[in-house]
């Protein structure tokens, strides 16, 4: 097994020290820190992701996982530059003000980041104008909004009307999922996209984006 | 309702979460479903009958009280109305007959400002969740504490600590290894120390995981013995009802087994 595949069977396997030594072990090597992600990291998370979607695996796998994943992401990522940090897009995520749900929202993150994006995540119970703020800040190419509860549903409206005012609607795509939300609903915000699950939304943040499923 | 009388089953089937279908038939104001759930839950044994009409895009103080008044036509049992929309609930309560548990009341300024005041005018019940602005804290006394501060602006408002429904919050073990231990301890502490009612939304226990139904029954179980009263799940579940009287005659909450006995006989094994 080569240090990419051991790294791969490390997120595989759940073993956050594991896929760290082998990042390691890979950049003593002289290996591309992009490649470590790319192929090793990434790679190692697609493979999770596939068997979570297929319900083979579990949230708590999908988040020992995605631990894993950061072990080995917190020894490459100081060796990569700006541009490769952000190779595939910018995603701001939070969960809307009045909402404290924040289980959904983190696993779609974690997929995200597992997928190679950069993800902001700002949480849960978050005004309209934190969401302005973070788009503008990290010049995000992506806007995900959870609710969970009926009555924040509102809240989401008054984010993507925020994003409006601001002049963003442009710049950003914008993604929304959440148990009462629904494809229609997601329409009728005007929303760019809507998401089941957090297998589905990184499908759709990559299909916004025009990049590979 | 109280810690040493039988655990209630609040049915929690009337809420179209995750339920595309119904969330449709909702929309058109077909509320045939809301009434084959009413009766299932009750045949089922259910106590008290959650009722929630909570979907994208409704007129949800009129569906609201529909729904509470089809639910009121069709069962005897009492009925929980679950709404964080305050016109929602004052419409329900308005057509509402007898003593109603209103769902939900948090620690947070505009939902005690708002809720109570109409738990009060309506002289019914509510339920409790200790979070306030910040979130829902992972520290028992966290929860204890502003489970205080609710009670405290109820009684303010003439509302009697017995008819506050504290919810010990639960979240998901997948998540948080810890979370249910945390739950525990709130139900322990909320017996103990403030003496009230409690519930909890069983099913969060097990989001995320395979077989939830075992996980549910048996977090049901331990969550009675620390102190849970009125659990908020599905009554329909294999198994749920039972589990709940048998608990209720292990922990000496039903005299000479009269309840489980005539639990055994009203639903025999198949």
């Amino acid at each position: 097994m080569n240090v990419l595949e051991q790294i791969q069977q490390g997120v595989i396997s759940y073993k956050p020290p594991a896929v760290k030594a082998a990042c390691e072990l890979a950049l003593s090597e002289g290996l591309e820190p992009q490649r470590i992600v790319q192929e090793g990291l990434i790679a190692g998370m697609a493979v999770v992701g596939g068997k979570f979607r297929r319900n083979e695996v579990f949230v708590p796998e999908v988040m020992i996982a995605a631990r894993a994943m950061q072990a080995g992401l917190s020894v490459v990522k100081p060796l990569l530059s700006h541009s490769e940090v952000k190779a595939l897009g910018t995603v701001v995520i939070g969960t809307v003000k009045g909402d404290m749900h924040d289980i959904g929202k983190n696993l779609v993150a974690m997929m995200l980041e597992g997928a190679g994006f950069h993800v902001v995540d700002l949480g849960i119970n978050t005004a309209p104008l934190r969401f302005v703020q973070a788009v503008q800040e990290n010049a995000a190419q992506v806007v995900g909004i959870s609710s969970l509860i009926t009555n924040t549903l509102p809240s989401m409206k008054e984010t993507i009307q925020a994003l409006q005012q601001a002049g963003l609607r442009r710049q950003v795509k914008i993604i929304v999922g959440g148990a009462p939300v629904s494809q229609a609903f997601a329409d009728k915000l005007g929303a760019d996209a809507y998401a089941a699950d957090a297998a589905a939304a990184v499908d759709k943040v990559k299909e916004m984006l025009g990049l590979a499923v | 309702m109280g810690r040493d009388l039988p655990t209630v089953i609040i049915a929690e089937r009337i809420n179209p979460t995750g339920r595309q279908r119904f969330a449709a038939d909702l929309l058109r104001g077909d509320l045939t479903y809301v009434k084959e759930e009413a009766l299932r839950q009750a045949a089922a044994g259910a106590e008290i009958l959650d009722v929630n009409v909570g979907v994208a895009g409704i007129d949800e103080p009129q569906a609201l009280r529909e729904a509470v008044r089809l639910v009121m036509d069709t069962v005897e049992q009492p009925l929980c109305l679950d709404s964080s929309n305050p016109e929602a609930l004052a419409a329900a309560l308005d057509v509402y007959r007898g003593k109603a548990l209103v769902n939900s009341v948090t620690a947070e300024e505009a939902s005690l400002a708002e809720i109570l005041p109409l738990v009060a005018q309506h002289r019914a019940a509510v339920v409790a969740l200790p979070h306030d602005e910040r979130g829902i804290s992972p520290d028992p006394g966290e929860r204890i504490r502003l489970a205080g501060r609710i009670l405290e602006r109820a009684a303010a408002l003439g509302i009697s600590a017995s008819d506050v429904i504290v919810d010990a919050i639960v979240m998901a073990v997948s998540a948080d290894g810890g979370a249910a231990l945390v739950t525990l301890e709130t139900l322990r502490r909320l017996r103990d120390e403030l003496g009230v009612n409690t519930t909890v939304g069983a099913s969060n226990i097990s989001f995320g995981l395979p077989d939830r139904l075992t996980l549910n029954l048996t977090f049901l179980a331990m969550a009675i013995q620390n102190g849970l009263t009125a659990p908020i799940t599905d009554p329909l579940l294999p198994g749920l009802r039972r589990l709940c009287r048998s608990a209720d005659l292990i922990l000496a909450k039903d005299e000479w087994a009269m309840r489980y006995l005539d639990d055994y006989r009203r639903y025999p094994p198949s």
